[in-house]
């Protein structure tokens, strides 16, 4: 029993220094050198400092920006605290959440989309995501807030349906995964195209 | 349900089967040492220095008994280095973020988890571990308890395909070619794509970002992608981010989705392969394949539409959930918009089939119905595809009380590969099928009615006895997923410390019992009247026994959580 053990802590030693240390130290010299910016993080840069990462929802409330879908995070949209809300699906919060949400978007979007339903409303915009930081919202979400988008930025509402298309990132070969609208580039778009 | 939906779908069982069958090829031939580069040149000098430094004899076999003891005092070793480690994280280097140490109970549960191929995780990993901790500790047991498991695996296979010896391989040879030869190659490819798709990998700390709208966002980062590969690949499941494949840095796109999944199921499935291959009968592995299918395929026919179809809450607000080209619709709660409903509802479904346990949206969120899939699947005991290694050699067990069965209906010796299947294996099979799934009731028992057990739970009502029936049945079997409002209270963890050992070692001690005792006997040639045990009929009566032990053991606890929630 004792050969047992002392030959299990040699194994557990040279393991543990091959698959610990060597094996995500070589990983992290090819990443950093063939793919710098994912491996960092795919950080946004502007004018030299760093507005977020292309991989993590951030806070918009602005009218003149695409809002993110909820988040069930503290604060919300934590990147160092991503969670689910795990409500569980006939519960009351559950519920009231989604009345919250949904008479939040009425409220904001109702203006800029004359009778408009609470049928018009898409299920991403009044669910949190699952990381709580879902860069992505759905081409539906973006259509509903496009109108608002283009009416406070006094620009024509097919400028900002060629922007949401523009960031929109499609399914893998045609087929994998659901397509979805990216909100901070479209943002940031929206901002350069302001500035210009 | 669209037909995008499906097509993605079908494509997954394709293109998994099309790459599983080469690789099992490929596994059986390393662990036989059929290739040049395993039996010479500098892998295999590695090899021999390797096991010339734990002392073991290179032409050297064990019987069970000594494999099992090997396994055993390994995996003791590790379980102390763990927890060291989670405990004095604090004064070791790597911990840019300066993380405090991890609660007893909780580096307890989590050592448990991780050195047992479950990482059932009480902890947000951003927020509790080290760079030292995921990497030195975590990750490195995402590789060596996977490893342990595929070893068990191969020796166990050994111990069918032999005749009247009592070896059944070296564990440490085993150990070294299940690492080198096939979880680290295939994790390297792994982790480079992930990288390339967003997956970071960097040894800085977090970063900070000024947000557009004059805010401060900070990032967690750290070397993800190598862990998130092997966490794939081992049916590990233990993510990084405390919201695992859900969280963009950890599984950012479409491709990296549909890689991440088929990693859950390739080692699982091709070990059946290289089972038809060791016992040079593939047929015989294609009928287990079958069953496996079979029950894969009747988990994801019930979930997707089940997701699909919304919760209760969601079709009453009067939302639009139909699927169409600008939204996937269904019950998107706690679900990723570049997953939508077809993936998060297939990979739940793959990696409860698996012992894999991350997951790609949250579980507590899915509907009645389709969050009792996952529950479904974890209670056969992780034997549709299964994990690692601990997958297959699960169904030995079955297979074992199918042949038994069989026997007795056709009033024959049961035989299983002209091994006569007798009183010693069929009862050593019945405690490797039944031991978990009666430990399950009994834990989850124990924890609705005491006052400690119960202050774990989060959701209310039938859908706060779920949540505690899918923690002890995670555990126990090794999955790893959870119904993730449940807390980890020092009770809690504790209770499942002890349903992580137990399910891990029970059914693994059991298997190389049954691959031991299996191994001595003589073979005898097929005569007219021997159960075909590679066709149809078998693949159907396998799923039946499954269905029956250990569905029938479950439904009286499922009607008390899910059942009751989708009725009221």
């Amino acid at each position: 029993v004792i050969r047992t053990i002392v030959r299990s802590v040699v194994a557990m030693v040279v393991i543990t220094v091959a698959f610990g240390i060597v094996y995500p130290l070589v990983m992290t010299g090819i990443a950093q050198v063939a793919f710098s910016n994912t491996a960092d993080g795919s950080l946004i840069t502007l004018n030299g400092k760093t507005v977020g990462s292309k991989l993590a929802a951030q806070s918009f409330t602005g009218k003149q920006y695409f809002h993110e879908r909820p988040s069930a995070t503290a604060p919300a949209y934590n990147a160092m605290g991503t969670t689910f809300s795990n409500l569980g699906p006939t519960s009351d919060a559950l519920k009231k959440q989604v009345n919250g949400q949904i008479a939040a978007i009425m409220k904001l979007e109702g203006p800029y989309n004359p009778g408009l339903k609470v049928g018009d409303i898409p299920v991403d915009a009044v669910t949190t995501s699952g990381s709580g930081i879902d860069s992505d919202i759905s081409p539906a979400y973006a259509h509903l807030q496009a109108a608002r988008v283009a009416a406070v930025r006094s620009i024509p509402l097919s400028t900002v349906d060629r922007l949401i298309s523009q960031h929109t990132d499609g399914r893998f070969l045609g087929l994998f995964g659901e397509p979805g609208v990216n909100v901070l580039e479209l943002n940031l778009a929206l901002d350069r195209m302001g500035r210009q | 349900v669209t037909a995008n939906g499906i097509a993605q779908l079908v494509l997954y069982a394709v293109i998994l089967t099309a790459l599983a069958y080469p690789l099992g090829i490929y596994m059986a031939r390393v662990y036989e040492g059929q290739y040049g580069f395993v039996t010479g040149g500098v892998l295999a000098r590695i090899e021999r220095l390797f096991l010339r430094l734990v002392g073991s004899d290179p032409d050297h076999e064990q019987n069970w008994k000594s494999y099992a003891g090997s396994v055993i005092v390994f995996t003791i070793c590790f379980t102390v280095l763990l927890y060291l480690l989670l405990r004095w994280q604090a004064h070791l280097p790597l911990n840019p973020d300066n993380l405090p140490a991890v609660s007893a109970p909780i580096a307890l549960n989590t050592t448990a988890s991780f050195v047992t191929n479950t990482n059932w995780q009480y902890y947000g990993g951003e927020f509790t571990m080290s760079y030292l901790s995921q990497m030195a500790g975590l990750a490195v047991q995402n590789f060596v308890s996977a490893a342990v498991g595929m070893a068990v695996l191969a020796a166990v296979v050994r111990g069918f395909a032999r005749r009247q010896t009592s070896d059944i391989g070296n564990f440490w040879k085993d150990l070294y070619r299940s690492l080198v030869y096939i979880l680290l190659p295939l994790s390297i490819v792994l982790a480079l794509i992930l990288v390339w798709q967003g997956v970071p990998q960097t040894f800085s700390g977090h970063a900070v970002a000024h947000t557009v709208q004059g805010g401060v966002q900070e990032i967690a980062r750290g070397p993800v992608a190598s862990q998130i590969a092997i966490k794939q690949l081992g049916t590990n499941g233990g993510g990084w981010y405390n919201s695992n494949s859900a969280v963009p840095f950890e599984n950012p796109t479409g491709l990296s989705n549909l890689l991440e999944n088929l990693a859950i199921l390739l080692i699982p499935m091709a070990q059946v392969f290289m089972f038809g291959r060791m016992i040079l009968r593939m047929r015989m592995a294609w009928a287990v394949w079958g069953a496996m299918f079979v029950l894969f395929a009747a988990g994801i026919a019930i979930a997707y539409p089940a997701e699909q179809h919304g919760s209760a809450v969601l079709r009453h607000s009067g939302v639009n959930i139909a699927a169409g080209s600008q939204q996937s619709g269904g019950n998107m709660q706690d679900k990723e918009v570049r997953f939508g409903i077809a993936d998060t509802a297939l990979w739940a479904s793959t990696t409860t089939n698996a012992s894999n346990g991350s997951v790609n949206g949250g579980l507590d969120a899915f509907t009645p119905l389709g969050g009792a899939v996952p529950l479904v699947n974890i209670f056969f005991g992780e034997v549709i595809w299964g994990g690692v290694g601990s997958g297959l050699y699960g169904m030995f067990f079955y297979i074992i009380i199918a042949v038994f069965v069989a026997g007795l209906m056709v009033g024959r010796t049961p035989e299983y590969l002209g091994k006569k299947i007798e009183a010693r294996e069929i009862k050593i099979a019945a405690v490797g099928a039944l031991f978990v799934p009666t430990m399950v009731l009994v834990l989850t028992g124990i924890s609705v009615v005491t006052h400690a057990g119960l202050q774990s739970i989060y959701n209310s009502g039938a859908h706060g006895f779920s949540e505690a029936l899918y923690a002890y049945t995670s555990q126990s079997n090794n999955n790893g997923s959870a119904f993730a409002g449940y807390t980890g209270y020092p009770f809690a963890a504790n209770l499942g410390s002890v349903a992580l050992y137990l399910g891990r070692f029970v059914p693994l001690i059991a298997a190389l019992a049954v691959g031991g005792t299996l191994s001595v006997k003589k073979t005898h040639p097929e005569s007219a009247g021997t159960f075909k045990t590679d066709g149809p009929t078998f693949t159907i009566l396998l799923v039946a026994i499954i269905v029956l032990t250990a569905g029938l053991m479950v439904f009286p606890a499922l009607t008390l959580g899910p059942v009751v929630e989708g009725l009221s």
